[in-house]
């Protein structure tokens, strides 16, 4: 008996000691608590640091030192004309693209710089596309299964089997997204409209803490768009939204701050009132 | 540029005049004391030979025939010539009273044999055949005596033929080194750094070796100064080989490179137009091979006096016979598989089969060889032995050609444009009103038509058989994908590069490794730039 | 609650499935052997030597289009090396065999015939343990799998998809070929291995030999069939028909692409090693032109002659094919090109979803008298899934019925 205890002793005394270095390594974090590697930090209540980004194309400046921050739980409204940028912008934030320079962070630890596709998502950012992407040969339910948020890796998914939890929580977001009608059907059978929710639905189940939309309402009827601006602002607290949107109206109803983007770099920014009167977003948006 | 330099040239030749008008008073006449010698022991008739041999002229030919032919005696210690109607005096050529019986003939050994030889090589030297020139300079070149070193001279003095002055040149040098003089040896030690060839080099080589075991060793060569001059004329004969054979080996890189060229345009253009991978593109070479292979067999039977430019006629015959089956192919089979890449490229795999069977059903199984016109026989010779062939050098300017064409074609035609167009954004296209079924149609056919035309390029390096496709459109596909999708630049270097690296790898590694390092190479690129060499970056890119 | 494994594994067949197995182990353990051994020549139900070893090399060609159709039905992937895995499995098992000739062979050495020919004196470095069986069963299944995971890990790390990869992996079996006719390659040259003459001490050509590899083949493919249907109906087939789909949006929900493609690309790989280990003694012969880039492309059109993603499918497509073939180059050995090149052009023109889609799509006219009490079915079927498993639902079931309807949806394996 003595032997194994003195084995435990030794384990958690190594334990122990393990955990001080982590601390030792996360000692940065602002607000005392110990941050694993990968866990979000807010401590600062800043959910996304964009930092004097430049990604040029042949020669042509698709991002040209964009600076921007997103606060925690903020509910945020990207507007510009075309070629401003704006999805090149979420490609980077989400890894697809890497930029020539400039930093981005989420929260204060996680460089996204240097994080796959994959890696951001699973550290809680989602993304929906300007055209709706989801898999047309599932079902509903099962494109929101697969975006559930859960371990993706191999071994995991070769044996999972749905939980009743799970599939409860699956069904409520079919009904948020009132699509439990159609559950069972093939996804590429769905209303355009139908699919842009179903794609909304899939970043749900993902639970991210940061949600970036690109024209989420494009192709919907304004009931759905009226419908979708009051899913976003009440997800908005718990989740970060950044939205991107030509639609006035709509981003009126959702009622953030605004950023306008044009040529690469930010404009403007504040509430929408401010912007649609600064003189040079009217010079952009109507020609010079 | 691999050849000696300009002083080097001069030098030599101010000594071989200089040697030749040394030499010139023994050819005035047929000098009776030396013919006496024919009559003597065995050094003085080898001695004799030579001095014959030095002398030239039709007399000293007649006398070396009759010699070699047993019609040389002596009667009474006078040399004398046995003719079927009597003697004559070999000197003079004065008819002797003298009964034929009473002649004893000379012997001749195989030691005279050889001296005969050599002389009459020193005597053809002056022959008015190059050909002849060279034969002789040959047998001179491993086995001439010192005697000979004035006629060398001489005839390197009047010689135009590079060929032939590069082998007199070493024959020279050979006699020099060999002689007791430090002075001639030193020159000779120097004047060998002008040549390319590897027999120059061993014979220098053997000059610094040692005699002898341990500190009793001496240098084969005793005099120091001209073992330098040996080393360095060594250097400069390897540099000049290996810059020979670099030069070759990127010659044949990029004749390999232009087959490909010619090969993967026209995949390049259906594959950028289409999306579709046409698998049958190899069969399309082969159709082009075989139009040219009865294009030849109708002028052997019809124009045989016109032969040589069956080539040229062969050029449209290929293309429009590969067109031909092209637009038969996209009309009947990939028009309906737009936008179903994969089953495209099965499909097309099929009729690849298809193809295959039909030239072996039409033509037969076996590999028939197609002769190169006249024009296109022989080649370019490089130091160190590297020929470039003409035939090859005509395919790299033809394929030249054809990337012009396509080049104008796309960049200043109409139709190049419309190609263009549905190659960036199909939907968009037939929305501005390009008839992009149209389009499609001709696209192919042009590709198909330029892959004929590498069939029949390919038909004057390689025999021409049912399953000769096969072997080229793997590396073809390598190139388009090393390329990038539709991009003719990318194309033309991935091709010239792969061509080149293949064949450096080849000479390095051997065929079947380098395949497989070139391979791994496209492997390793691609993870740099999955999009190949010209990629469309951007908003295009993941289209 | 979590279902069990096992249950899950029988759930992944409809009965039918699990039905049509059973009668097909009973006919290749039981009916094919007693029929072969105990039946005399003269008895009509007697199954010949010949067609015994032809019936279990098509098992072996069975399994590998199962593990193409793994690959390139459900993933999307069309491979064009496939034959490379399936004789370097063949490769593998043959080092045994050739082991195993002994100093039987022509020249009485210890090392194989071909050896001694180049003059070598002992055996390569590479063939040390070949006389294991274990060790070759071992390097049957690793071997393949290590040379699709380390070009599976390179080609799908940098993305390569659709006909690019298609082209490479023709590229790399065409290589592969090359390297094997070599002579210093060590594995025979043009010959490759042949004249073997026992496993683990019997003879191979005994009739016992014959029948019980072919029932390892039969065995190799219900396994093969099971382990696939299970694969195809988890969640990670629906990931890896999620890739196939839309890969952008599987790597943004945090699945790695690269994970689940190398993943099957390595085990289908594996499948295919044990299918050629089990070809190579049945035939007798295994050399390089097993690797040549025809002989994987036909692979892919027994898949697509039966019906790509679906099991069945490919178990059809390679049997039906590989029949038609043997009769062929009996009788009319000149056509067989003709036959096979248009069978890809007609199968891809105009069968889509091969002799399997085919099959439904009569079916579904015949049903189409009957379509409202099928909406009315399905309706009620749909309210139920939601509470249910969607996952009972087969796949396969879902593709039949939305043939049937002529959706607009595009074939998702092309995109």
């Amino acid at each position: 008996m003595i032997p194994t205890l003195e084995i435990e002793r030794e384990s958690a005394r190594l334990d122990a000691e393990r955990e001080n270095q982590r601390e030792h390594w996360d000692g940065s974090a602002a607000d005392g608590r110990v941050y694993r590697p990968g866990e979000l930090d807010l401590s600062h209540k800043v959910i996304l640091y964009l930092d004097d980004i430049t990604v040029s194309f042949d020669g042509f400046r698709a991002l040209n030192k964009l600076s921007l921050t997103i606060d925690a739980g903020e509910l945020r409204c990207i507007i510009g004309p075309n070629g401003a940028g704006k999805t090149t912008m979420m490609d980077v934030i989400t890894g697809k693209t890497r930029p020539d320079s400039g930093t981005a962070f989420f929260g204060q630890t996680i460089d996204l710089t240097r994080l796959t596709e994959p890696e951001i998502a699973h550290a809680g950012i989602g993304r929906k596309f300007q055209k709706p992407t989801i898999f047309e040969h599932h079902s509903a339910f099962e494109n929101l299964e697969l975006a559930m948020k859960a371990d993706k890796r191999v071994r995991r998914t070769l044996f999972a089997s749905l939980l009743d939890d799970e599939r409860d929580r699956v069904a409520e977001v079919l009904r948020q997204i009132r699509l439990d009608q159609a559950a069972d059907r093939p996804a590429g059978l769905l209303s355009h409209g139908q699919k842009q929710w179903l794609e909304i639905g899939m970043l749900l189940m993902q639970e991210p803490r940061l949600l970036l939309l690109d024209e989420p309402v494009a192709g919907m009827t304004d009931d759905e768009t009226e419908r979708t601006a009051e899913l976003f602002v009440s997800l908005a607290g718990k989740h970060s939204l950044v939205v991107v949107e030509h639609d006035m109206a709509f981003v009126e109803a959702l009622g953030g701050k605004v950023t306008v983007l044009c040529e690469g770099s930010v404009l403007a920014e504040g509430d929408l009132a401010t912007v649609q009167a600064d003189p040079r977003v009217i010079e952009v948006y109507l020609g010079r | 540029m691999f050849g000696p330099t300009k002083r080097q040239w001069c030098i030599a030749a101010a000594l071989c005049v200089l040697m030749g008008l040394a030499a010139l008073p023994a050819r005035a006449a047929l000098d009776p004391a030396l013919v006496q010698g024919l009559g003597g022991d065995f050094n003085a008739r080898v001695a004799a030979i030579d001095a014959l041999g030095v002398a030239g002229g039709d007399e000293a030919t007649a006398l070396l025939d009759a010699l070699e032919g047993g019609r040389l005696g002596t009667v009474d210690g006078r040399l004398v010539v046995i003719a079927p109607d009597g003697l004559r005096d070999a000197a003079s050529g004065e008819a002797l009273a003298a009964d034929a019986g009473a002649a004893t003939r000379i012997t001749v050994n195989n030691r005279l044999r050889r001296a005969i030889g050599t002389a009459r090589a020193a005597l053809a030297l002056s022959s008015a055949q190059p050909a002849q020139r060279l034969a002789a300079a040959d047998t001179l070149r491993e086995n001439a005596s010192p005697a000979l070193l004035p006629v060398l001279a001489r005839a390197l003095a009047a010689e135009s033929d590079a060929a032939v002055r590069e082998v007199l040149l070493y024959a020279t040098a050979k006699l020099e080194l060999s002689s007791p003089d430090p002075a001639l040896r030193l020159k000779a030690a120097q004047a060998l750094g002008a040549s390319s060839d590897a027999a120059v080099k061993n014979l220098l080589a053997a000059l610094l070796e040692k005699r002898g075991e341990g500190a009793a060793a001496t240098w084969v060569e005793p005099d120091a100064e001209v073992r330098a001059a040996a080393a360095a004329s060594m250097r400069a004969i390897d540099r000049r080989i290996g810059l020979a054979q670099t030069a070759g080996t990127l010659f044949s890189g990029l004749s390999l490179g232009s087959i490909l060229l010619l090969a993967a345009l026209g995949l390049a253009i259906t594959y950028g137009v289409m999306g579709v991978i046409n698998m049958a593109h190899g069969e399309l070479l082969m159709v082009g091979a075989y139009a040219t292979f009865v294009v030849q067999g109708v002028f052997r039977s019809h124009f045989p006096a016109y032969l040589d430019l069956y080539v040229l006629a062969a050029i449209p015959a290929a293309f429009l016979a590969a067109a031909l089956v092209g637009i038969v192919m996209e009309r009947l089979v990939l028009r309906h598989l737009y936008g179903r890449p994969l089953e495209s490229l099965l499909a097309t795999w099929g009729l690849s089969l298809v193809l295959i069977q039909a030239a072996r059903v039409l033509f037969g199984p076996q590999n028939l060889e197609l002769a190169n016109p006249s024009w296109m026989s022989g080649g370019v010779e490089l130091a160190g032995g590297v020929v470039l062939p003409y035939n090859r050098i005509v395919i790299l300017g033809f394929a030249a050609f054809v990337l012009v064409l396509i080049w104008l074609m796309m960049q200043k035609t109409r139709l190049g444009m419309f190609v263009r167009a549905v190659t960036q954004n199909r939907p968009m296209a037939g929305c501005v009103g390009v008839p992009t079924a149209r389009v499609d149609t001709l696209a192919f056919a042009i590709g198909s038509g330029v892959a004929g035309l590498g069939g029949l390029a390919l038909s004057q390096i390689a025999n021409v058989g049912p399953a000769m496709g096969t072997g080229y459109i793997v590396d073809a596909f390598m190139v388009v994908v090393l390329g990038g999708v539709g991009q003719l630049a990318g194309a033309v270097w991935a091709a010239l590069g792969l061509g080149i690296v293949a064949k450096f790898l080849e000479g390095w590694a051997g065929a079947v490794v380098a395949k497989i390092l070139v391979l791994v190479f496209i492997i390793a690129f691609i993870q740099k730039r999955p999009q190949g060499i010209f990629a469309l970056k951007g908003r295009f890119a993941d289209s | 609650m979590r279902t069990p494994f096992t249950l899950r594994l029988f759930q992944s067949m409809p009965r039918g499935g699990w039905i049509a197995l059973a009668i097909f182990a009973v006919v290749a353990w039981i009916g094919v052997p007693v029929a072969h051994l105990a039946l005399p020549e003269s008895h009509p139900l007697h199954v010949s030597a010949y067609t015994v070893s032809l019936l279990g090399k098509i098992l072996c060609y069975m399994v590998v289009a199962v593990a193409m159709d793994l690959i390139w039905g459900y993933a999307g992937i069309l491979s064009l090396g496939h034959g490379l895995f399936f004789a370097l499995g063949g490769y593998a098992f043959g080092m045994y065999l050739m082991r195993q000739i002994g100093r039987d062979g022509s020249y009485g050495a210890d090392i194989p015939d071909f050896m001694v020919f180049l003059d070598w004196k002992e055996l390569p470095w590479y063939w040390a343990g070949s006389d294991s069986l274990l060790w070759a069963l071992f390097l049957v299944v690793a071997l393949p799998g290590l040379v699709a995971f380390v070009f599976g890990w390179f080609a799908f790390r940098s993305r390569i998809k659709g006909v690019y990869f298609s082209i490479i992996t023709q590229a790399l079996t065409y290589a592969a070929m090359l390297l094997f006719f070599r002579n210093e390659t060590g594995f025979g040259g043009n010959n490759g291995f042949t004249d073997f003459k026992r496993i683990l001490g019997y003879d191979i050509t005994s009739p016992g030999m014959r029948v019980t590899l072919f029932a390892l083949s039969a065995a190799l493919l219900i396994a093969c069939l099971v382990l696939g249907r299970y694969l195809v109906t988890s969640r990670f087939g629906r990931v890896l028909a999620a890739i196939r789909d839309a890969e952008s949006r599987v790597m943004f929900i945090g699945y790695n692409p690269l994970h689940y493609k190398l993943f099957m690309w390595t085990l289908s790989a594996m499948l295919c090693g044990l299918a050629g280990a089990l070809y190579v003694p049945q035939v007798g012969i295994i050399n390089p032109s097993e690797m040549s880039p025809a002989n994987s492309i036909e692979i892919a059109v027994w898949v697509a002659v039966g019906g790509r993603g679906t099991l069945v499918g490919a178990v059809l497509g390679a049997g039906i094919v590989n029949l038609a073939k043997s009769v062929f180059t009996v009788y009319l050995p000149e056509y067989w090109p003709f036959v096979l090149g248009f069978l890809f052009i007609v199968v891809t023109l105009y069968l889509p979803d091969g002799v399997v889609g085919l099959w439904r799509k009569l079916r579904a006219r015949r049903a189409a008298a009957a379509l409202d009490d099928a909406s009315a079915a399905a309706g009620a079927g749909r309210a139920a899934a939601i509470g249910g498993t969607p996952a009972e639902a087969p796949v396969t079931e879902r593709q039949a019925a939305r043939s049937a309807t002529d959706t607009p949806i595009a074939k998702g394996a092309n995109a």
